[in-house]
């Protein structure tokens, strides 16, 4: 069967699916005894495998199979809950996430997974005997009536909250036809109508022994839904290949005895069939098991090309354009309810130009989603005992920038747990609680994203900069003494600079913090630390909202006008014809007592002259890239202005000093520099 | 017989061109290349590119370079007229606009009509030229758009 067309969906659902069991996961080491955290991850990891089952990738069904096997088990509460066994659990995990990789960059998904399986497998089995003794009669003859299935406390506590909630419980047998050929098919076609009008709680045999047809002709389960049993029946007999429906009410008659809430609205008729009498307390969280769970839980979202996005962000300046012509009309006319009419126009317009530069907008959990597993992870590897906070995880960002954010915050968390927080042994001496927490934040403030990663670990150590500086003869010994405390730490960000005592695997071979540094300033952001000794260091990293939309000075040189992006520009300024000095040929000026070469931006771009300029006074822009600078003689300064960038497409690639364009508000274009290939 | 066949056959690859005027001359592109044709607006000058990039023009939102074909075929420059279009290609995933003095007509041509390049044409180079169609009292000459874009770099390739 061709199923390229399903790839993708499957990779985007299987992703979604991982992530979902991870951070629930992390969430059962909290609450082990949340049923229905254990009952989220078995979802996720039953439909993990019936997809992963349907795609033909079967070393990726095996693994979620067992690891469903020991879900079941932990949620039957056959045994208990404990980090050995979660570890156990994120070990498959982890595979399962490497075959998705692989997947996705074109593999077959194939990994050998018969170890961590034959380990899974272990452990569920070690739960069997207690099993057995909990269902005996768990291969009850299939011909008894009403009630012939067993539930466990789980599963009586659906049946009951759901009952209250006015759902009808009903035991279904289905005896297929005998010469019936795609049994599992049939089965799978039954499951699929039921749980549209409700919810399968339980089947006889078990769904894994359905699908793998390991059944006569016949097979039982336990829905709850709010259909009268008459449609139920109807719904399953329009398909084909069914011999027999029958459908028994699963009243009280066949549940445990001492429920309390069941002692006060009982009918008088109240039995005790002698089965598993304590029931379980429960409450509120486990009804969203029932019915309404699904419903509440779907996003109502799609998925949108975002070339698809752009283009209407296209026609959207367009229409910007035309509404400033409209504008110069209406003032012309003075037409009162021309007026009115544009005036309306324009808010609607500004109200449409947030909503469309919302929708490229991702929320930043995409990103920090991933962190919570791999801090503990690191913090078992470092043997250190390690919180990660994360707030605000709901902050959005501009796709581009979400894209790009990933790698340096990984760089920061990692370092942050393996240099900032310390043993816990050093903690406790130092009166620190052993567990150290990492705080991630992110929030908005005007139009910039910030993310915060605190520590409250050891803090950066300015001795130990100073003299790893000096190794690396990124300082002098003169210059050391002078040194400001922030402008130590900053050297952490030089490259080549490593102050781990010893290199770990986590972090620190040399090359780090200035790549971190790098890929932020590439993305038009920037990054400052600031640290306490043994209190903990913040790092600090500010990002545009977006990467399409930048802040420029506008300039003028002849009749042409110019952006200049302000993260290249230091300050602006006058200077007098007598202020340019000359070293070889090129003219320089003294700017704040260093020495700055100074270029015109009429020359670099061969602008026409048309009119003659004041020749004794010139407006210079200070440019910098990293720490040098230079200054670039325009004529005139027009002013600051939010503009989105375009590229100049791709039959003009490769424009010196110009990294793309912008239409302005009178509809015409005009070019952005690029300041890094200005100054060398 | 056979030639009725073949006729039948070169009926079926009817193309339309789009037939525009540069210095007197009557020039064609396939239609399936020109997305739209223009008439010429401001037009922002990019330094440091090639003289006949006459810059780039905002073409509802999208920023379209802009070459001026009587530069590129070494033709005189004249000033812009009431007339003057450009035509805005579609062609090897690059958008660019092409400046005429004029855009004519859309015509219908067959295989047939068009012939091979004659000896001398006229005074651009005969790179840029695809083949000649020849219709009634019109000759229309059709426009190697490769080779025109100068895609294939500085120095235009011999005709293969």
């Amino acid at each position: 069967m061709e199923m390229d067309q399903y790839l993708e969906i499957f990779i985007e659902e299987a992703k979604e699916h991982l992530q979902n069991c991870n951070e629930n996961l992390l969430k059962l080491e909290e609450n082990p005894d949340d049923l229905m955290i254990i009952n989220e991850i078995f979802r996720s990891a039953h439909t993990l495998k019936g997809m992963s089952a349907t795609m033909g990738y079967e070393d990726m069904a095996n693994l979620t199979h067992a690891l469903e096997g020991v879900l079941d088990a932990l949620r039957n509460g056959k045994f208990s809950f404990s980090s050995e066994l979660l570890d156990k659990i994120f070990e498959a995990m982890d595979e399962l996430e490497n075959m998705v990789e692989s997947i996705i960059s074109g593999g077959d998904g194939r990994a050998d997974v018969s170890e961590i399986i034959e380990q899974l497998q272990m452990l569920a089995d070690s739960s069997n005997p207690v099993m057995k003794m909990v269902n005996p009669e768990r291969e009850t003859s299939a011909n008894s009536s009403a009630g012939k299935l067993t539930y466990d406390e789980f599963e009586w506590t659906v049946i009951k909250q759901s009952r209250e909630q006015g759902y009808h419980v009903y035991e279904v047998t289905i005896v297929l036809q005998p010469d019936c050929l795609l049994k599992s098919a049939r089965v799978y076609m039954v499951f699929d109508a039921m749980e549209k009008i409700g919810e399968i709680i339980k089947s006889e045999p078990s769904v894994e022994d359905l699908e793998a047809e390991q059944f006569d002709n016949e097979f039982t389960f336990t829905l709850i839904t709010k259909e009268p049993d008459r449609h139920v029946k109807e719904t399953i007999l329009n398909i084909s290949e069914i011999a027999e429906v029958r459908i028994h009410p699963l009243d009280r008659a066949n549940e445990p005895v001492d429920e309390p809430a069941d002692q006060e609205e009982s009918k008088g008729q109240l039995q005790n069939n002698g089965s598993k009498t304590k029931s379980s307390p429960t409450s509120g969280s486990t009804t969203k098991a029932s019915g309404q769970k699904k419903a509440t839980n779907m996003q109502r979202t799609i998925r949108v090309n975002i070339d698809r996005l752009n283009s209407v962000m296209n026609l959207f300046e367009e229409l910007v354009i035309d509404r400033g012509r409209l504008e110069q009309i209406a003032t012309e006319l003075n037409h009162p309810e021309l007026t009115e009419t544009v005036e309306k126009i324009s808010r609607v317009t500004s109200n449409l130009q947030t909503n469309i530069l919302n929708i490229r907008m991702v929320p930043i959990e995409t990103v920090f989603n991933r962190f919570p597993k791999m801090i503990r992870q690191l913090a078992r590897d470092l043997g250190k005992k390690i919180r990660l906070h994360i707030v605000g995880q709901d902050t959005e960002l501009d796709r581009t920038v979400i894209d790009e954010i990933g790698d340096p915050l990984i760089h920061l968390l990692r370092n942050s747990a393996d240099h900032g927080i310390e043993m816990p042994e050093e903690r406790k001496a130092l009166g620190k609680p052993e567990e150290g927490t990492i705080l991630l934040k992110a929030y908005h403030s005007g139009n910039q994203v910030f993310i915060e990663i605190e520590d409250d670990g050891a803090g950066i150590n300015r001795d130990k900069v100073i003299q790893k500086a000096l190794q690396n003869g990124l300082i002098t010994e003169e210059e050391k003494d002078h040194l400001t405390d922030q402008e130590v730490y900053d050297l952490i960000f030089s490259s080549g600079f490593s102050t781990a005592d010893k290199v770990s695997d986590v972090s620190g071979r040399g090359v780090g913090l200035d790549v971190v540094k790098n890929t932020i300033e590439s993305l038009g952001g920037s990054i400052s630390v600031t640290s306490e000794r043994n209190k903990g260091s913040k790092f600090l990293i500010q990002l545009p909202l977006t990467l399409s939309i930048i802040s420029i000075l506008l300039v003028q040189v002849q009749d042409e006008k110019y952006g200049i992006p302000l993260t290249s520009i230091l300050e602006t300024g006058m200077i007098h014809k007598t202020d340019i000095q000359y070293a070889h040929d090129q003219p320089v000026i003294d700017f704040r007592g260093k020495i700055v070469p100074l270029l015109s931006l009429k020359e670099i771009f061969h602008v026409p002259v048309t009119k003659e300029q004041d020749q004794d006074n010139l407006s210079i822009v200070i440019i910098r890239k990293g720490d040098k600078i230079a200054a670039l003689i325009v004529d005139q300064f027009i002013g600051q202005q939010e503009v989105v960038l375009k590229s100049l497409g791709n039959y003009l690639t490769d424009v010196f000093a110009i990294s793309g364009a912008t239409i302005l508000g009178d509809g015409q274009i005009s070019l952005i520099l690029d300041c890094n290939a200005l100054i060398k | 017989m056979v030639q009725l066949v073949e006729n039948k056959r070169v009926n079926v690859q009817e193309e339309e061109i789009v037939v525009f005027s540069l210095a007197g001359k009557e020039y064609g592109i396939n239609v399936k290349y020109v997305t739209s044709i223009e008439k010429i607006t401001f037009i922002t000058r990019v330094p440091n590119t090639k003289p006949y990039i006459k810059g780039v023009m905002n073409l509802r939102g999208i920023i379209v370079p802009i070459i001026d074909l009587r530069t590129r075929f070494g033709l005189e420059e004249t000033h812009y007229t009431e007339k003057s279009r450009i035509l805005i290609i579609s062609f090897e995933d690059i958008t660019v606009g092409l400046i005429v003095d004029a855009a004519n007509d859309v015509i219908k041509i067959t295989e047939s009509n068009v012939e091979a390049q004659p000896e001398v044409i006229g005074v651009e180079k005969q790179n840029y030229i695809q083949g000649v169609v020849h219709l009634q009292d019109r000759l229309i000459i059709l426009l190697h758009l490769h080779k025109i874009l100068n895609l294939s770099g500085e120095h235009d390739e011999h005709e293969a």
